[in-house]
């Protein structure tokens, strides 16, 4: 806080009677209170109408998982367990098997992220070497049991 | 038949000033504290939040009365009406708006009206004393003991500081004191000296001491000792529940309502406004007209009282019977000689 700001406290001398009496009844104090008071009031407030107005995230937001896929609508995960091995949190789980595919080997036939468990760093995002995987937006995940909290390879597909 | 009539339009009025304004200003005191704070403040319950008035009578209502095993239950139950009931006797004398016709616009014309409604806002207390006693509880008690001790140190003060402008305006009759401001500019207000410029530091120490002492009166922030949360949980009304509760949270509203009522009446000119009301036109718009300025005018002290509540700490009980008697009492005292002096020197 400015120094000028302190008008009233008790570092600055009264001079005169008057002056003298009324920093005495605390005039000055209680006046410089309200003034920041007020300035308090018409300030305007930090506070969003949630429901109503949605905060918008900023850039690079980490929140919900989706599984990317290429022009041909076919997932670009080749289920290389990278992801899996750069979790911190250990809340990937990859079922791998055969792909359906001639250009790679293998696919995802399960792919399981409990998302209690995720601490959203991106680091499996980071650590695709097929950019398969990615953290959305979305920071709002509405369920009503814990099972459901566990996504599974269509709830991520379709995110 | 007419003059029943009349009285009870009148009736309805005044009480409507006051009964209609008391709930909604819990809503302004509560969106004011909440943007002091930072904050929004209760703004769901229709446009604005101006209908959580309402959504806080149904919470009331619908929850349930208690009464204490060991409550005394007839004082206990009485408690809440005689705190309610003196602020709307208080505010029968108050004059709400200039004549319409040849009728005040105040609901009893009491030449006296200055000394009722000293008298009556001073029964308020007991409502407050019988309450904290009957609920049986030490913190109830001991809020009530500090509830009148400290209403009555300061009736001393407001009552002195009150006889400042009866003696300005040498009546105790409200509307004689309103209209001798009204018209004649602001230098006419009491707080301004009433029409004599000599008079003009009695008039602002008047005003001051009686704004202060008022809020103390009316148990507000920083004076608000006897319900002070963290050391009484919540003083006299500890025990209180549902309506009785609300009853009590209402008539502080009330009694602010009076409060600043009797001193807008008897300091600032009451319903007159220079510019904006004319004293001698008696037709019914400007009758409307010098009734939004009255309420203005009180909704604007009020505001200034919440303004204080949420700026202000709470003082110290020794502080705060140091201010009442060692400081507002003898400057009260100062101030009456001063102007007895002015005033018999005629200057
Ligand atoms: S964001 Fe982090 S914790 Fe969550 S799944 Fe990816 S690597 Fe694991
Ligand atoms: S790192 Fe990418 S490609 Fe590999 S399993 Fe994870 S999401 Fe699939």
């Amino acid at each position: 806080m400015a120094n000028d700001d302190r008008v009233g406290s008790r570092d600055v001398e009264p001079k005169g009677f008057l002056a003298k009496t009324l920093m005495k009844l605390y005039v000055p104090s209680v006046l410089s209170g309200m003034k920041k008071t007020m300035e308090y009031m018409i300030r305007p407030k930090a506070t969003l109408q949630y429901p109503e107005v949605k905060r918008v995230t900023r850039k690079g937001y980490r929140g919900e998982h989706r599984l990317k896929q290429d022009e041909q609508g076919r997932m670009k995960c080749v289920a290389c367990f990278m992801c899996q091995t750069a979790c911190p949190a250990e809340c990937i789980e990859i079922t791998a098997g055969p792909s359906p595919w001639p250009d790679r080997d293998k696919a995802p036939v399960q792919f399981r992220i409990d998302m209690m468990k995720c601490i959203y760093c991106g680091m499996c995002e980071e650590a695709c070497p097929c950019d398969a995987i990615e953290l959305t937006e979305t920071y709002t995940q509405v369920s009503t049991s814990r099972e459901e909290k566990i996504y599974d390879i269509n709830r991520l597909l379709s995110n | 038949m007419t003059p029943w009539l009349i009285f009870g339009a009148k009736a309805v009025g005044g009480l409507a000033c006051q009964m209609g304004v008391g709930p909604a200003f819990t809503i302004v005191e509560r969106r004011v504290a909440a943007w002091i704070q930072g904050r929004v403040g209760p703004n769901r319950v229709g446009p604005l939040g101006l209908f959580q008035p309402l959504a806080d009578l149904v919470k009331f209502i619908s929850k349930e009365q208690i009464v204490p095993a060991d409550a005394d239950r007839v004082l206990f139950l009485l408690g809440p009406l005689l705190v309610f009931a003196p602020p709307i006797f208080g505010f029968c004398v108050i004059p709400y708006g200039n004549m319409i016709g040849d009728e005040h616009l105040q609901i009893a014309n009491l030449p006296i009206g200055v000394l009722f409604v000293m008298s009556v806002i001073s029964t308020g207390v007991y409502g407050m004393m019988l309450g904290g006693w009957a609920s049986n509880n030490k913190y109830a008690l001991l809020g009530s003991l500090r509830a009148s001790a400290q209403i009555i140190s300061y009736e001393l003060s407001l009552g002195l500081a009150i006889l400042i402008a009866v003696m300005m305006s040498s009546s105790l009759d409200l509307n004689v004191i309103v209209e001798q401001q009204a018209g004649k500019g602001f230098g006419a207000w009491n707080v301004f000296g009433g029409g004599h410029l000599s008079q003009l530091p009695s008039g602002l120490l008047g005003f001051g001491l009686m704004f202060i002492c008022a809020l103390a009166e009316n148990n507000r922030l920083p004076f608000d000792l006897s319900e002070c949360e963290a050391e009484l949980v919540g003083g006299y009304h500890t025990e209180y529940s549902s309506m009785s509760l609300g009853v009590f949270m209402l008539s502080e509203y009330l009694s602010m309502i009076l409060m600043c009522g009797l001193m807008t009446s008897i300091y600032l000119g009451g319903w007159s406004f220079p510019g904006i009301t004319d004293p001698s036109d008696h037709s019914i718009l400007a009758g409307l007209i010098s009734w939004a300025v009255f309420m203005t005018k009180i909704l604007s002290m009020m505001f200034v009282y919440v303004w204080i509540r949420w700026t202000l700490p709470r003082f110290k009980y020794n502080q705060l019977m140091d201010l009442g008697w060692k400081a507002f009492l003898p400057a009260s005292l100062v101030n009456i000689a001063l102007l007895a002096v002015i005033g018999v020197m005629g200057v």
